[in-house]
């Protein structure tokens, strides 16, 4: 690549909202399934939930993959402890995406349910059935996700106030209808 | 003749000599195990039946002479988890109930060669009856015999599975039973004389 890039590409912008998008209805969804009694839905359901979660995680590989052959414009101006911040919560939200999509996949093979992509590529169990791990896993995939959604939350907070109170470019680079508004803030 | 000619010929005794003899008819059930596996959502999901009785008479050289009543406790299930263990005991799947066991009389048994062997019968669910065809395969070893075997079993023509349940493109027709039988041969009567 020549030099640091001064936009995301829009791959990277797709790549951005369609995950959000993805987490955005797979959490709620989580928090639906668990609660149904048993039932041919929510077999359904988890099904659906799982092969979701592994879209996801695939996404997330080729959003890292594109983000290190395509680069990422520079942070906008901010003092040095944001973007620091900016740059540790952006750390973690990569983690996370790839780290929950796993713990639900080990948890599905602790409790002896092999996960089986889009009911077509059966994915190898990483752990052998042990009812006691996948009860543990349950509580670490669901802390997870209660940290991905705080985190999101802060993630999303910090954008608007970028664009509210620093009126600066960092929220119309991720939402590029909102492109006149950089006119204005040049 | 030759003293080698003639070990053979001793060790052709001894090879013959027990499998005419020896019959297998003491199921040493802690040692033999029916599980099964299921699909759902085209999810291979395991499962096991912990308590069972099976009564197996068979005689490698006499095959077509086997017999084999197998009878399971169906509140034994072990489905994979708690949750489906409460669900395939009720009304719509095994209505434990009111049909406590499911019962597995053969009514031949036929010699595919090589150790195979092919065992058909009557497998009674739910209060209904349907043929089934199960091959299996037999190694002897020492006093013991090692029976393996599958079969798979239409959970529909049992009922088994009803209302919703009955949709296969959540939970496939076809479930896999899949059994292993180590069986003690008790020498006969005629040969403890």
């Amino acid at each position: 690549m020549n030099g640091t890039p001064t936009s995301y590409t829009s791959t990277a912008i797709a790549l951005h909202w369609l995950i959000a998008l993805l987490i955005f209805t797979l959490f709620p969804v989580g928090l639906y399934m668990v609660g149904l009694p048993l039932s041919p839905e929510k077999l359904r359901i988890y099904s659906y939930h799982k092969w979701t979660g592994v879209t996801i995680f695939l996404l997330v590989l080729l959003r890292l993959a594109w983000r290190l052959t395509h680069g990422a414009p520079p942070p906008a101006a901010m003092p040095p402890w944001q973007r620091r911040l900016a740059a540790l919560s952006h750390g973690a939200l990569y983690l996370l995406l790839l780290v929950i999509p796993l713990s639900g996949w080990v948890m599905s093979s602790a409790l002896g349910v092999p996960v089986v992509y889009f009911g077509v590529l059966p994915l190898p169990d990483l752990v052998a059935k042990n009812k006691e791990l996948g009860e543990v896993l349950k509580l670490v995939h669901a802390s997870l996700n209660f940290t991905l959604a705080a985190l999101v939350v802060v993630h999303a907070a910090a954008a608007v106030k970028h664009h509210l109170v620093d009126r600066d470019d960092v929220l119309v680079r991720m939402i590029p209808f909102l492109q006149p508004r950089i006119e204005k803030s040049r | 003749m030759t003293p080698l000619l003639r070990l053979a010929g001793l060790a052709g005794i001894l090879a013959a000599a027990p499998a005419a003899a020896v019959e297998y008819n003491a199921v040493l059930t802690d040692k033999s195990q029916v599980t099964f596996t299921s699909r759902q959502m085209n999810v291979p999901v395991d499962g096991l039946f912990k308590q069972f009785d099976a009564q197996v008479t068979f005689d490698p050289a006499k095959p077509e002479a086997g017999k084999a009543v197998v009878e399971i406790d169906l509140n034994s299930i072990d489905a994979g988890s708690d949750d489906a263990n409460a669900e395939v005991k009720r009304k719509p799947w095994f209505d434990t109930q009111n049909f406590p066991t499911a019962k597995f009389v053969s009514t031949g048994v036929k010699a595919l060669g090589n150790g195979r062997f092919e065992a058909t019968g009557k497998m009674t669910i739910k209060g209904r009856t349907h043929d089934v065809v199960a091959p299996f395969t037999f190694r002897p070893s020492g006093s013991t015999g090692q029976f393996d075997g599958s079969f798979v079993v239409k959970r529909l023509q049992f009922a088994i599975g009803e209302g919703p349940w009955a949709d296969t493109s959540t939970v496939a027709d076809e479930v896999v039973i899949k059994f292993k039988f180590l069986v003690a041969a008790v020498q006969p009567a005629a040969a403890k004389k």
